[in-house]
């Protein structure tokens, strides 16, 4: 749309427009070179992973070395387990977030009540506060109590990821819903609750679906979290990647591409679907788009 | 589409007779629903602002886990042994050096990509869709990703850039490997900002100073950047903020090495609290740096604040 247009006073094809779109490309190649090599890698049987560059024989058995039994003997990192604990505990985590952030940035959205706006920016802290300050007492609490290395553990931690942004986001979107719509609702005798529930909430779905989506990619590659508060059992996907290179014995860069990739493919889908939603998402409700 | 199914099932309900008005609702009880929505978060709150506090309370003690039979009090003296350590301030300055190189860098690169999108270009429409790739992947899996390609003897960007067997991560080049890493991730961070800012600002002024014959630069100079410096602002924050607290990338890529060359301070709180299990220790490197990052947030938003107000003025 906006792309489309000329700036005032901008034409097509002088040698500046040139010269732009050659800067773009310098941009670009730095931007996705390292993607497409990780790609390359993980198509490399280990006898070519460290001998060639660009030329080789691909081949996928990686990708399937990686998830089995195999892969686990060979590097000792059980990528499967990782995999499900990952999709398990972000999938809960931001499942807890919604349930619990929906009525509030609704309430904080539509009135200004007491305390509110200390409550809205105290949530809003946490995204900026460094971890460890809650990590290292956690870990030791957790260790207490039974909850060190387990889901539930991490899906209790993760709030501090999905829960600003559910609220912050939602928040926004409630704002900018004309009350009108809730009033009118109200003289059909409906009553707060299903006024919120029948009305409120279905005009902000596209809001709601991309909170949660962009919660879940938060959650997904977080690493200082389950990287302290999990062990052997319950680590997350991005543990396991960097767990790759970390032993010692003989390094199988190749795999460790395939797991990368695997561990990188879920937010980037789900991002390119709710591009659209991204910026106001990324800023926390501060930036419209 | 299903928006406005569910609205038209809510004007077909039947509305109960004789009553148009509002239902007859206790004041008290329409006046508690919001606190009565939000009690669930402010449970999650507080359960969050626990382990905070305690973390606080950690600081005052001498709690490891040498020692976790006899904790005791020892009033300030963790804040004495850090703020008298070399190692705390080196670990300061390399906080610093990095947060501010990094945001510095990003934030030009970042305006920059976003204006040259801006403008029409086929180019322009086909990367626009792939920018925020590198900023969807997991920081610590981009470490993984580039560890693997700064290896000194068979990675790639070596090979490709015809440098031998160039260290890229040792002990004088570590800290501007990391940085390069964040640039990569985080620049379009900047970029999408900025862009959405710029494509909302109105189009009336940059008509009317074009029709004056105003060169492109006094264009941008006097008009576009007073109006985006918000979106600028914004961005800045959220960069500036994030690394001071950087950990991710960071750890996977030199986990703080070599010696301390990229020791920021939540690795060394990290190193100090997990891996020698000095919580107490840890947990000041920690209130120290969360006071920085509180100190810097205060001054950051009320500048943003003040542009704010100047860029409504400016478009008036």
């Amino acid at each position: 749309m906006a792309a489309a247009e000329l700036m005032p006073g901008q034409r097509r094809f002088t040698p500046a427009a040139v010269g732009a779109d050659l800067l773009l490309l310098v941009w670009f190649v730095f931007s996705l070179f390292p993607l497409l090599w990780l790609v390359l890698l993980s198509l490399k049987t280990s006898a070519e992973q460290t001998s060639t560059y660009f030329a080789f024989s691909p081949t996928l058995e990686n990708f399937s070395t990686v998830l089995s039994d195999q892969g686990t003997r060979l590097t000792s990192v059980n990528f499967l387990s990782a995999l499900v604990s990952s999709v398990l505990s972000c999938g809960g985590a931001v499942l807890v977030s919604l349930v619990i952030g929906i009525p509030a940035a609704y309430a904080a959205g539509r009135w200004r009540f007491r305390g509110s706006d200390d409550l809205m920016f105290t949530i809003l802290s946490f995204r900026f506060a460094p971890e460890l300050m809650v990590i290292v007492p956690l870990f030791v609490i957790y260790n207490q109590i039974g909850l060190f290395d387990t889901k539930l553990g991490l899906v209790w931690v993760l709030q501090l990821v999905t829960m600003p942004l559910v609220i912050w986001i939602l928040r926004s979107y409630f704002e900018d819903l004309p009350e009108d719509l809730e009033q009118a609702a109200l003289l059909d005798g409906y009553t707060r609750r299903r006024a919120f529930v029948m009305v409120a909430l279905p005009l902000v779905r596209p809001g709601i679906a991309a909170a949660a989506l962009l919660a879940f990619i938060f959650a997904w590659n977080s690493y200082i979290f389950p990287l302290i508060l999990t062990g052997g059992t319950n680590g997350t996907i991005t543990v396991a990647v960097a767990r790759y290179l970390g032993g010692g014995g003989q390094a199988y860069y190749n795999l460790t591409a395939a797991a990368a990739l695997i561990g990188a493919l879920p937010p980037l889908v789900l991002a390119l679907t709710i591009q659209r939603y991204l910026v106001r998402g990324l800023s926390f409700g501060a930036v419209k788009s | 589409m299903t928006t406005t199914t569910s609205e038209h099932r809510a004007r077909q309900e039947p509305s109960p007779p004789e009553q148009s008005r509002l239902p007859a609702v206790p004041a008290w009880r329409r006046r508690l629903w919001p606190y009565f929505l939000a009690v669930p978060a402010l449970a999650v709150t507080i359960f969050i602002l626990y382990p905070f506090a305690l973390s606080a309370w950690y600081t005052l003690l001498d709690y490891a886990a040498r020692n976790t039979g006899s904790v005791s009090v020892v009033g300030l003296s963790n804040f004495q042994q850090v703020l008298t350590s070399a190692t705390f301030w080196t670990a300061v300055r390399t906080t610093l050096v990095y947060a501010v190189v990094t945001t510095a860098v990003e934030t030009v690169l970042g305006v920059g990509i976003a204006l040259l999108l801006y403008r029409a270009s086929r180019i322009g429409s086909v990367f626009e869709k792939v920018l925020i790739l590198p900023l969807m992947i997991a920081p610590a899996i981009a470490g993984v990703l580039w560890r693997l390609m700064f290896n000194s003897q068979f990675g790639v960007l070596n090979h490709v850039l015809g440098l031998g067997s160039f260290d890229w991560l040792g002990s004088s080049t570590a800290l501007f490997s990391v940085i390069l890493v964040d640039v990569w991730i985080f620049t379009p961070f900047v970029a999408i900002l900025v862009l959405a800012g710029v494509r909302s600002l109105p189009r009336e002024p940059f008509e009317a100073s074009a029709v004056d014959g105003a060169s492109w630069f006094y264009m941008f100079r006097r008009l576009m950047l007073p109006m985006m410096w918000p979106y600028i602002l914004v961005a800045v924050i959220f960069r500036f903020m994030d690394c001071l607290k950087i950990f991710d990338h960071v750890y996977v890529l030199t986990a703080g090495g070599p010696g301390t060359t990229t020791t920021t301070l939540q690795i060394a709180a990290f190193q100090n609290s997990i891996v020698f299990s000095n919580y107490s220790l840890g947990a000041t490197y920690m209130f120290l740096l969360w006071a920085l990052v509180f100190i810097t947030a205060r001054y950051l938003v009320s500048v943003l604040g003040k542009a704010q107000r100047r860029a409504a003025g400016a478009e008036d």
